[in-house]
């Protein structure tokens, strides 16, 4: 019992803010800090809310079309590096801007959007997400891909179809699991984004991060937690998806 | 027989590495045909050409009349069976089956029925539901196997087809694969670098060598009579001496008998070799026709047969016999062997390199 103490201190560090902000967001009071007593006049609240319903919404528009774009886009990428190059450093470079730091994209879009002339608005955070969401999808439909077997599309080409015949029944249906695991993860990045949205959105159409981010400004109240808890399911649920998904690619 | 695919002369390299230096081969309509080598021969390079999968650099392919190398892999009437088998994971079985013709557009009615009949052929009737990962090794190559005939191909080709399989079930399987071909009558063109794989299913081996065809025989004269220094080494064991060619053998310091392999490329007084298959050569004491006298190093008994190293005064590796039976000979005894001349070929020495 006494060796497991060091795992579960790590653990409970790990949860202690997110355990407060779902707690608290079930507060009956009017204070985010001190505890009243159970209630969810928090949640009808946050239902009622206008601006946070705009930016659920314009976040939802972003995740939604981010993903599409970068699922395509994604999965072509991986397809190609597969097939076309042997190259390591193009291969490392094109899932590089998953992890590179959001502060450097927002930078460099934002200089890309003013040098184009574009006007800011949700179409310029939708295009910034699907960026870093096709290098998403690329990473993990590449891993699909290297457990594949190159055989399957001669296999297919052998038995008399054509190209698009064997990209569509062999080499998406093997993928499959990939692409959408990919997706998810491509949507999950897009939900939460902050920093790349801040900068590329237009006044006119905060996303839900920026939302927030101006609520908190003018003082914290527990409908914050409440949408905190909301947003916390809804990211939960993806990672947990995303997990089986490819828990079961790595099965088969 | 009438030939149905011809190949001539074809090369193709990769950087500087030649895989096929020029080779030309004849495979007849019905044929069991082996390409045999050692790996880097170039035979999977060869197949793959057939296949589509390669465009050889020069040289020609014809089917019967058809320029092989102008159609694409999709519309060849030539199927593979892919030595990873290559089964379609998503797909049932008889899914697996089913693709080929449903992409040659035949009604639903027609697909059913071949599909039927080809798993029935194969024995995997009861598994036509089963996912490939569900079925064992043995089912799978058949299932590979019947996606490749239930075409129809006027050539089937096989890359390493047991090489994947347990020693018990290879020897089923290689069975089954002959009895297979002469039921169907399809053209089979396997690839191994398994001798004995390709001596008891073709019937006819081409043995490559570095990109070149070195002999094209049926087993029983790629035995008993190669034509180069590489075949008589690389199929069954041999004793190899080296001399010049005399009539009727060789002469190195006594004369061996033996005749030259046909066609003669040996004239009197040219170097060669002299090569004898360890069976050929007869062991005793006393014998009238000794050829060689030497002491016995080694006995080895395999039950059906016994093996021999023999130690022979003034030659670097002792030589090989085997007899039926049981040894009769014991260690450090001096022993006779002999072989009369037809037994032993003459061949040209290995080029050098």
């Amino acid at each position: 019992m006494l060796k497991k103490i060091p795992f579960w201190f790590a653990y409970v560090f790990l949860y202690v803010p997110i355990l407060v902000v779902v707690v608290m967001s079930v507060n009956a009071g009017d204070s985010p800090y001190s505890w009243s007593g159970f209630g969810l006049g928090w949640y009808a609240e946050l239902a009622h809310d206008q601006e946070i319903r705009t930016g659920l919404v314009n976040t939802l528009i972003v995740a939604a079309g981010s993903t599409a774009i970068a699922t395509v886009l994604g999965t072509m990428l991986a397809v190609g590096l597969a097939r076309h190059t042997r190259s390591k450093v193009l291969d490392a470079i094109a899932t590089l801007p998953v992890i590179l730091p959001d502060i450097v994209m927002a930078i460099g879009l934002l200089a890309f959007y003013s040098l184009i002339q574009l006007t800011l608005g949700l179409y310029s955070v939708l295009l910034a997400h699907a960026v870093f969401g096709t290098a998403a999808v690329a990473a993990v439909v590449r891993t699909r891909l290297t457990s594949a077997d190159p055989a399957l599309e001669e296999a297919s080409r052998d038995l008399g179809a054509n190209g698009l015949t064997t990209f569509l029944r062999i080499t998406l249906p093997t993928l499959a699991p990939g692409i959408v695991a990919g997706a998810l993860l491509a949507f999950t990045l897009s939900v939460d984004e902050f920093v790349i949205a801040f900068f590329t959105a237009g006044p006119q159409s905060p996303t839900l991060p920026i939302v927030i981010y101006s609520m908190v400004r003018f003082g914290v109240t527990p409908e914050i937690n409440a949408l905190a808890t909301v947003l916390l399911a809804v990211t939960f649920t993806a990672i947990l998806a995303v997990q089986r998904l490819t828990r079961l690619t790595e099965r088969r | 027989m009438t030939s149905l695919l011809t190949i001539t002369d074809v090369r193709r390299s990769f950087g500087d590495v030649t895989a096929l230096d020029g080779v030309s081969l004849d495979i007849r309509e019905g044929e069991f045909f082996a390409l045999l080598g050692p790996s880097g021969c170039g035979k999977t390079t060869l197949l793959r050409i057939l296949a589509g999968f390669e465009s050889p650099d020069a040289g020609t392919v014809t089917l019967g009349a058809d320029d092989l190398t102008a159609i694409p892999a999709h519309r060849r009437p030539v199927n593979l069976m892919f030595q990873s088998y290559a089964l379609f994971p998503h797909l049932s079985v008889e899914k697996n089956v089913a693709y080929g013709l449903e992409r040659e557009k035949l009604g639903r009615a027609e697909i059913r029925e071949r599909v039927g009949e080809v798993l029935d052929r194969v024995g995997l009737a009861g598994a036509a539901k089963r996912r490939p990962h569900q079925l064992s090794g043995g089912q799978r190559q058949r299932v590979a196997l019947a996606r490749a005939i239930v075409k129809r191909p006027r050539l089937l080709l096989l890359d390493e087809p047991l090489s994947a399989l347990d020693r018990k079930v290879r020897a089923e399987m290689q069975l089954w694969l002959k009895q297979l071909q002469h039921e169907v009558g399809i053209t089979f063109v396997v690839v191994t670098h398994d001798q004995e794989e390709a001596m008891s299913m073709a019937d006819r081996i081409a043995v490559l060598n570095h990109g070149r065809v070195e002999q094209v025989d049926t087993p029983v004269a790629l035995y008993g009579a190669p034509r180069t220094h590489f075949v008589a080494d690389f199929i069954g064991g041999n004793n190899f001496f080296a001399g010049t060619a005399v009539p009727g053998g060789l002469l190195d310091g006594t004369v061996l008998p033996g005749l030259p392999s046909v066609p003669d490329t040996i004239a009197e007084g040219d170097a060669a070799v002299l090569a004898v298959r360890p069976e050929q050569i007869r062991i005793g004491t006393g014998l009238d026709d000794a050829v060689l006298r030497g002491t016995v190093l080694d006995v080895s008994f395999y039950g059906g047969t016994s093996r021999f190293a023999v130690r022979v005064a003034d030659r670097a590796t002792p030589i090989q016999v085997q007899r039926q039976g049981a040894p009769g000979f014991v260690p450090d005894q001096e022993v006779d062997l002999s072989w009369s001349e037809a037994e032993a070929v003459l061949i040209q020495p290995a080029a050098s390199g």
